[in-house]
C-alpha cells in the first residue's frame, strides 16, 4: 500500500512524499514503515510506544481511531494511508491582558 | 525567508478581517527551496473550534488530507499555515507553540484589530523533534507588481 508522508517527516524517508510498503493490516504496514525508516519511529510514537496524540492516521478517508478494528484493519494494495500531524493553536487573550503586552 | 505574492498576502489578511472577531485559518501551498518556503497558493480552511473560535483554531485532519491531495496533483506541498489573532499580538502564543508539529513549515499570524488587519508576522518551526522544536522569526518577502505597489501606496 502507499503511505503518504507529511512535509516534516520526509527528512526521514529520503525526501519521499509517498512510500510503498507491504502489509496485510494498518499495523503491519506501520511496522514495515518504521522498519524501513527507523528514524520515523520516535516521531510517530511516544517513549511508551503509543501513537503520539497529535499524529493522525487516515486509511483513505477514515480516521483509524474510529475504525472498528483500528490498527488491525485489513488493507488492500490500492489503499492509501496518510500520516497527518494536527494543526491548531490560538491567541492568549487573557494572558496578554494580564501581562499588559504591547500591540505587536 | 517566506516568499509570497502580494495577492496571497492580501487574501490571508482579508480572511482574518472577514472572520473577525473569530480566528481564521488556512494552508500555504508551495515549495520548500534553499531560499525558504515559496508560497504558490493559499487555501482557506474551516475552523473546527466553534466552541472558542475567538481565541482558538483547529483544521480538521480530513480537510488537511483533501488539501494535501489537491496540492500533490499540482506538484505542490504544504509549506505552512496561517491564522489570525483577533485583538491580540501577531506573535505565537504558548498554545500555538504547543500545537505546532510541522517542522520546516511557516506559521503566519495576522493581528486583526476590530475588523482591520494590522501586523502580519511569520515564524518558522525548526528542530528535529517535539522535544527541541522552536519558532524562529522568519522574514517575509512579498512580490508586488506595479499596480499592487500603487494600490498599497493608496492605502497609506
Amino acid at each position: 500500500m502507499n503511505i503518504n508522508i507529511p512535509t516534516p517527516l520526509r527528512a526521514y524517508t529520503g525526501g519521499q512524499q509517498t512510500v510503498s510498503i507491504p502489509g496485510a493490516t494498518v499495523g503491519e504496514a506501520l511496522e514495515a514503515l518504521t522498519g524501513a525508516y527507523p528514524e520515523l519511529r520516535q516521531h510517530l510514537y511516544s517513549g511508551e510506544g503509543k501513537l503520539r496524540s497529535f499524529v493522525n492516521l487516515y486509511l483513505n478517508d477514515d480516521d483509524i481511531r474510529y475504525l472498528p478494528q483500528k490498527e488491525a484493519t485489513p488493507v488492500e494494495e490500492s489503499d492509501e494511508l496518510s500520516i497527518i500531524p494536527s494543526i491548531a493553536g490560538g491567541c492568549c487573550r487573557r494572558l496578554q491582558i494580564l501581562l499588559g503586552m504591547p500591540n505587536l | 525567508m517566506l516568499h509570497l505574492s502580494y495577492s496571497d498576502y492580501a487574501a490571508l489578511r482579508a480572511h482574518g478581517e472577514e472572520n473577525y472577531p473569530h480566528e481564521c485559518c488556512g494552508v500555504l501551498l508551495g515549495n520548500s527551496t534553499p531560499e525558504g518556503n515559496q508560497v504558490r497558493e493559499i487555501v482557506r480552511a474551516g475552523n473546527t473550534r466553534t466552541d472558542r473560535a475567538h481565541d482558538r483554531y483547529n483544521i480538521a485532519p480530513e480537510e488537511l488530507i483533501r488539501i494535501q491531495r489537491q496540492a500533490r496533483k499540482q506538484g505542490l506541498d504544504i509549506v505552512g499555515f496561517y491564522h489570525s489573532h483577533p485583538d491580540c499580538p501577531a506573535q505565537w502564543s504558548q498554545t500555538d507553540f504547543a500545537e505546532a508539529h510541522w517542522v520546516g513549515c511557516s506559521y503566519v499570524i495576522t493581528r486583526v484589530d476590530q475588523d482591520k488587519a494590522a501586523v502580519t508576522n511569520s515564524f518558522l518551526l525548526t528542530g528535529t523533534s517535539e522535544e527541541d522544536k522552536k519558532f524562529l522569526d522568519e522574514p517575509v518577502e512579498i512580490a508586488m507588481n506595479e499596480a499592487e505597489i500603487e494600490q498599497e501606496r493608496g492605502r497609506s
